[in-house]
């Protein structure tokens, strides 16, 4: 199997608080994986030591057989939790933004979901909402040509509609040679489109494996697995 | 097509049952042309590696057949269809009558409440 995300004894903590302990995982391309856990399990630092924000304490992480670094932040299209744009800035600028840094950026493709979603490039991002600003973003960070999408929490904000839209958006634009990352709370909204699953609690791998594989073993869905796994 | 899912129960064998029910509906027509893998994948909102699994299981079955670089078509085995149609509705008997059992009838009693349903909504 082609691996393309791959982490080795990773682990992570804020001072003395461990949040990431020995983690090991390895990740194919061309699938589309949730990261599953309830809150405070580590999802977000996990995404963001893939993303090359946060630094990890010790293990082994790559991206393609590269570390961490500036050549995996050329192959990696991360959406954060948030979004960062500058509530000065234009729709447009912002689109200006992404153009200017990413080399895989499509600008035509940005372009197409944004009227698709009836989305002005003249706006001002303060005069969005903050579903349409959350949209905006994943419009740019889906325009990107990656081989990894990592997607924080990418409905948070987003009407069921919207929701819809947004993972057709993330069917139609990754390829065969792409993984798609998602970590989400939302969990009925996504299993439909996931590959594989992994569940996560403090800092630690419950397990790894295919959705269909789960219902046909268990005879239930992802979400109802979750809410048993992780029952308080 | 319209895609129904129940999350309970592995999609891509939710997605052959709707494919062959197709089929069996003449919905859809031997020799006629699927749309693409991931075309499918998106109007269903699932994965397109699911759906590629289905449609690859339902060709080693025979019910599809595949064109290299032109797609995947409906077989034209007549014999299939009607094939199928018995299995749905041996099916459909099945649930039917196990749904009567649970509200305590027995089998001839159910024949009797259908024959007079059905000479009853004429």
């Amino acid at each position: 199997m082609d691996v393309l995300v791959e982490c080795k004894g990773l682990k992570k903590s804020y001072g003395k608080i461990p949040v990431i302990k020995e983690l090991d995982l390895s990740l194919e391309r061309g699938r589309i994986i949730g990261i599953l856990g309830p809150n405070g399990s580590g999802k977000t630092t996990l995404i963001k030591i893939l993303a090359g924000i946060l630094n990890k304490n010790d293990g082994e992480v790559t991206i393609s057989g590269k570390s961490i670094g500036i050549e995996t932040k050329k192959i990696v299209s991360y959406l954060p939790e948030r979004t960062y744009f500058s509530p000065n800035m234009r729709v447009k600028d912002t689109i200006n933004f992404f153009e200017d840094f990413y080399e895989d950026f499509r600008r035509d493709r940005a372009e197409q979901m944004l009227e698709s979603l009836n989305i002005s490039k003249n706006s001002k991002i303060k005069q969005l909402s903050k579903g349409t600003r959350e949209k905006v973003q994943l419009v740019l960070v889906m325009s990107r040509e990656a081989e990894v999408y990592l997607l924080d929490e990418p409905m948070g904000g987003v009407d069921p509609a919207a929701r819809d839209y947004i993972l057709k958006t993330i069917l139609t634009n990754y390829n065969e040679n792409a993984s798609v990352i998602i970590t989400t709370h939302l969990i009925s909204d996504v299993e439909k489109v996931l590959d594989d699953v992994v569940f996560i609690k403090n800092g630690e791998i419950v397990f790894h494996k295919d959705v269909d594989v789960i219902r046909e073993e268990k005879n239930m869905s992802i979400d109802s697995l979750f809410r048993e796994v992780f029952a308080c | 097509m319209e895609w129904n899912f129940d999350e309970n129960t592995p999609i891509y064998l939710q997605i052959i049952e709707q494919i062959k029910k197709c089929i069996a509906t003449g919905e859809l027509q031997a020799d006629e042309k699927l749309p693409a893998v991931r075309e499918l994948a998106v109007t269903a909102g699932v994965n397109p590696n699911t759906m590629q699994k289905a449609l690859s299981q339902l060709e080693n079955e025979g019910y599809l057949y595949s064109i290299r670089t032109s797609g995947r078509y409906v077989s034209k085995q007549a014999d299939k269809s009607q094939q199928l149609q018995k299995e749905l509705t041996k099916q459909y008997a099945d649930a039917f009558i196990e749904n009567m059992k649970s509200l305590g009838y027995e089998k001839d009693e159910v024949v009797k409440i259908l024959a007079d349903y059905i000479s009853g909504s004429k």
